[in-house]
């Protein structure tokens, strides 16, 4: 039973990496076939960043693991937070980041105090 | 150092106002920016990962190996769901696939800043083997700065460096997991996605790929309920297509 092994881990942990450096490869590969001027290029762009904005929005509007135990409404203020903070100083990223991540921690605190 | 060395041929218009110099610079430049902002997001990050490997009943060893070869975290956070469930080598081999083919378009979308002449290709195969979406964000915004033979130093630099950190969290996430408030834990794994978004906020001004950021996120979360598994790709191809032809055919009206 292979599932018994103290290797087993390992090599499941090998496959995961092959999948996952298989697209970084194929990436490379494939990127010299393409030129970054011509319109199929901006196309692969636009796929990216909307990937990972879906990515990143579902993170926050549904997260799994801990996060999905906070309110949606407290992640909501917390990014608006956030977001206003950066804006307001200039786009300052750290503040931004810091500002809503604490208010995620305070509006979690407060509600279950 | 005069700037016209740093010029390519065709771009005489286009100094490079970000240079630092030489490959060598640009190397050490790298390293220093991973500290800041991006070591506290993704250190935190791993922090979270580390804590996972304990819950999941695995050893620091594993957890270690996993941020070594995997490094795209949430591949490697569905690793451990589907390992802890006891799924097939096949069925860990596919979800991962899946939950990391963003690293494709996202490849595809920097090499074209980090080729230089005179650079062998396995350098870029092996450079790749770090992309992941923090160095990927920060190559996206300086690399356009740069004279091309820095900028491939300067993504690899980074990308080592915060390699290395996100090991050292990894190990002390695993040995703080339980020890540390569920409080302290939210904020910190909020502290990714937040940190994205402002990063995408702050950095993108072409208007297609703006537009792909807002669709992609109005149809992300309704789609992940639809098919949780497909809902990523769908969304970067619908959302970013649906971007493409609005501004292209926006462009010529």
């Amino acid at each position: 039973m292979p599932d018994q092994s103290v290797l087993w881990p390992f090599v499941a942990m090998i496959v995961a990496a092959l999948a996952t450096y298989v697209w970084r490869v194929l990436g490379v590969a494939l990127s010299g076939r393409i030129d970054p001027e011509g319109p199929l290029f901006e196309w692969v762009a636009c796929v990216t960043y909307a990937l990972l904005a879906g990515l990143i929005a579902r993170m926050i509007v549904l997260p799994i693991g801990p996060l999905a135990e906070t309110a949606l409404g407290a992640r909501l203020a917390a990014a608006a937070i956030a977001l206003a903070i950066f804006f307001l100083t200039r786009r300052n990223i750290g503040l931004g980041v810091g500002a809503g991540a604490g208010a995620l921690v305070l509006l979690t605190w407060a509600s279950s105090a | 150092m005069p700037r016209d060395m740093h010029r390519l041929e065709g771009e005489d218009s286009q100094p490079y106002p970000a240079a630092f110099g030489s490959p060598r610079l640009a190397f050490r430049a790298g390293a220093r920016q991973a500290f800041g902002v991006p070591a506290v997001v993704l250190g935190a990050s791993f922090l979270g990962f580390g804590a996972l490997v304990h819950q999941a009943g695995l050893t620091l060893w594993h957890g270690l190996f996993s941020t070594v070869t995997a490094w795209a975290l949430p591949g490697q956070i569905a690793f451990l769901e589907l390992y802890t469930v006891g799924a097939s080598l096949f069925l860990i081999g596919m979800a991962v696939a899946l939950v990391n083919a963003r690293l494709l378009p996202m490849t595809i979308t920097l090499m074209p800043l980090l080729r230089a002449e005179g650079m062998p290709r396995w350098a870029y195969y092996f450079a790749a083997y770090w992309i992941a979406v923090t160095a990927w964000v920060a190559a996206m915004r300086i690399c356009p700065h740069l004279p091309p033979p820095e900028r491939l130093p300067y993504f690899t630099a980074m990308s080592l460096t915060l390699w290395s950190i996100t090991l050292g969290t990894t190990a002390a996430g695993f040995l703080l997991a339980g020890s540390v408030p569920a409080y302290v834990t939210l904020g910190l794994v909020f502290l990714n996605p937040i940190y994205f978004m402002l990063v995408f906020a702050a950095e993108v001004r072409s208007r297609p790929r703006v537009l792909a950021l807002l669709l992609g996120a109005v149809i992300g979360p309704p789609l992940y309920l639809v098919t949780a598994d497909w809902s990523l790709l769908i969304t970067g191809l619908v959302a970013g297509s649906l971007a493409f032809l609005v501004a292209k055919t926006g462009g010529h009206a």
